[in-house]
């Protein structure tokens, strides 16, 4: 019924649209072409990319995560916090309590069977609230140290060090989904899980990893934002941010259902929905519109990838 | 392909949470579904009785009273997105709509009580029949659609009213009375909710659409063979969801005086983990209207005795409802593996 369609891959939809986008706006929007505002857009986007990665990896084994958001707040105030130790005791514990709190959403969909939903939306109420009492309970936990504020503001020749860090991850991601047996895990686990483990993939230590993965990114993004904006704020770094993780991992023609994942795909569904905000914040469109806008995009995205009938 | 005779279809004595039942498994799963159900009930029993005995205020009939109408709004869009759920689908939309409704009921509230309430409830019924026809009639996923839903009325309303809150119009129209009145001794959002709630029971139990509701939950194509109109059940599950949370809405700015562009945000959330505490099932065919009441009732009670302690902050509260929402979903998961019930994964 919907052969004709098939032919259409939806990351070169999306890559197309995205091409289409920055044309448009760099004929129609002024200032829009300039090298300062590209790479603010690419400053913008790291984050959401880096946890919309994650994302990617958990919903390729047909999972979810909506928990990133309060792992990203989780993680920036366990860095603010212990900052005065150092910045690699900061860092690394920052990590480890976002990779610890994805282990716990990994054990509990892995091994109890409980639904990724279910059990991330608890982790995502619980840690919104654990971020907030680490953060001295709920103050703004301010950072002055000249060494994590290269994190966020640093630049490494004429790159600055979040647009790096995204370039590095996604390449490692590329390469774990595409050519590591793990990726091939992950999709295969997404695909049928039953199957799967029939064939001897070690289902749920996919699983398990792929949270934590996803929690460590959430937990890198988070430290990112604490660094940039120069303080911890637990009551809005992360807020929201499961739903544009979601919203680019599926532009970005990522199957919700599992077993189809693509990390470039991702990166560029996550710089249409930047480019898109940006270009209607220089032409002074209320963020009220662009949301209405972003919705729209989300639902033209799907309506490419919807299951065919043959 | 399975066959209608053990696809689930709803027996005829009507006991909703049976329609997996299925040969020598019928006790097994009968138990597991009462254990899933009663689980809910009897922590809510234990969590009261603690209230009861270290409090001296809880079992006051004001504080009583104020537990349910606090709860009444979200207890309106729980019910809607537990007839969602158990069709296998999930609404994330209807924080967004309850924002929706109360603007629009603000905006017409010079024209009387009737006219508001039928606006705000009528635009939220409309968009949510608009989720169900994408995801009936187009084959979008219902979390992505509702999802969309979710950020399109958020930014439409924030649009619409400049992000400030529109204060209804209260000489004449009496809208206020739907949030703040009393009737028969009881707080007319308590009234209101006690109402659907009873509909709705009825409703899933012992009407052909309700019967339908379960049939689809447990399996479309089962359904489909069956000869129900499975696109119209989805869509009609959709529609009163947002119709339920337009109402919700509608009540909420006649009980603050105003509607409010961010009225709602996060409700989607507390919804879900109501109907989940509840014992619904998340993959739909399993549950009703008396889990959720169960749940609402229960979260709400908890969130009443962290305020009567009065020493909990309210981030230790998110805390303590997140490890709970897990405790509560991981020993489900156990009794529904227990007797054999459970998915893989």
């Amino acid at each position: 019924m919907m052969r004709g369609r098939t032919s259409l891959d939806p990351t070169r939809v999306a890559l197309g649209a995205l091409i289409l986008l920055v044309l448009v706006n760099a004929w129609s929007t002024p200032n829009f072409a300039t090298t300062s505002n590209l790479w603010n857009v690419l400053l913008q986007v790291s984050t959401v990319a880096l946890v919309a990665i994650g994302m990617t990896l958990v919903v390729s084994t047909g999972g979810i995560d909506l928990s990133v958001g309060s792992v990203m707040a989780v993680g920036g105030a366990i860095g603010a916090i212990l900052i005065p130790h150092g910045v690699v005791v900061a860092v690394a514990a920052a990590l480890a309590g976002a990779v610890a709190i994805g282990l716990l959403n990994g054990l509990l969909v892995a091994r109890m069977g409980v639904q990724p939903i279910v059990v991330t939306l608890a982790t995502l109420i619980g840690g919104r609230g654990l971020a907030q009492v680490l953060s001295h309970d709920g103050q703004l936990v301010t950072i002055q140290h000249p060494g994590f504020e290269l994190l966020g503001r640093g630049h490494l020749g004429p790159f600055p060090a979040p647009v790096v860090i995204m370039v590095l991850v996604t390449a490692v991601a590329m390469f774990t989904l595409r050519a590591t047996a793990f990726g091939r895990y992950a999709l295969a686990s997404g695909g049928n899980a039953v199957a799967a483990r029939l064939a001897g993939v070690p289902v749920a230590l996919t699983v398990l990893t792929v949270y934590a993965g996803s929690a460590g990114l959430a937990g890198l993004a988070g430290l990112i934002e604490a660094s940039r904006l120069g303080a911890s704020d637990a009551a809005k770094i992360g807020m929201n941010m499961e739903l544009d993780a979601i919203a680019a991992t599926v532009v970005g023609g990522t199957a919700l259902t599992g077993g189809r994942a693509t990390i470039v795909g991702t990166v560029i569904g996550a710089l249409i929905m930047q480019v898109i905000a940006t270009s209607l914040n220089m032409l002074l469109v209320s963020y009220a519109w662009s949301l209405a806008l972003k919705a729209a995009i989300i639902l033209v995205a799907v309506y490419f990838q919807r299951p065919r009938l043959v | 392909m399975s066959r209608p005779s053990t696809a689930g279809v709803p027996p005829d004595n009507g006991r909703p949470g049976r329609v997996r039942a299925a040969g020598a498994r019928a006790f097994s799963t009968r138990t597991a579904a009462v254990l899933q159900r009663q689980g809910a009930l009897v922590v809510l029993i234990a969590v009261c009785v603690l209230g009861v005995v270290r409090y001296g205020s809880f079992a006051t009939p004001e504080n009583l009273l104020n537990v349910l109408r606090q709860n009444s709004m979200l207890g309106l869009v729980a019910l809607g997105m537990t007839v969602v759920i158990l069709t296998g689908g999930i609404d994330l939309s209807v924080g967004s709509l309850v924002a929706v409704a109360g603007v629009v009921a603000a905006k017409v509230s010079g024209s009387g009580m009737i006219a508001s309430l039928v606006a705000g409830v009528g635009v939220a019924t409309a968009l949510g029949l608009t989720n169900g026809v994408l995801i009936a009639k187009v084959r979008l996923p219902p979390f992505i659609v509702t999802l969309a839903m979710m950020i399109a009325a958020r930014g439409a309303v924030l649009g619409a009213t400049a992000e400030a809150s529109l204060r209804m119009n209260r000489t004449g129209s009496g809208i206020t009375w739907l949030g703040r009145g009393v009737f028969a001794g009881l707080p007319v959002p308590v009234l209101i909710v006690a109402c659907a709630y009873a509909a709705g029971w009825l409703a899933l139990r012992y009407t052909r659409w309700g019967r339908s509701v379960y049939a689809v939950g447990d399996s479309q194509d089962a359904a489909r063979l069956l000869g129900l109109n499975v696109d119209r059940v989805l869509i009609s599950t959709y529609a009163l969801s947002g119709a339920l949370a337009g109402l919700a809405g509608v009540v909420l700015a006649a009980r603050l005086g105003a509607g409010q562009p961010v009225a709602g945000t996060g409700w989607e959330l507390d919804a879900i983990a109501a109907v989940v505490v509840g014992g619904t099932l998340l993959t739909g065919g399993l549950g009703g209207v008396g889990s959720t009441l169960v749940g609402i009732l229960l979260l709400g009670v908890i969130f009443n005795l962290f305020n009567l302690q009065g020493t909990i902050t309210p981030w230790w509260q998110w805390i303590m409802r997140g490890a709970f929402l897990l405790g509560v979903v991981v020993v489900q998961s156990r009794l529904q593996r227990g007797f054999g019930h459970g998915q893989p994964r």
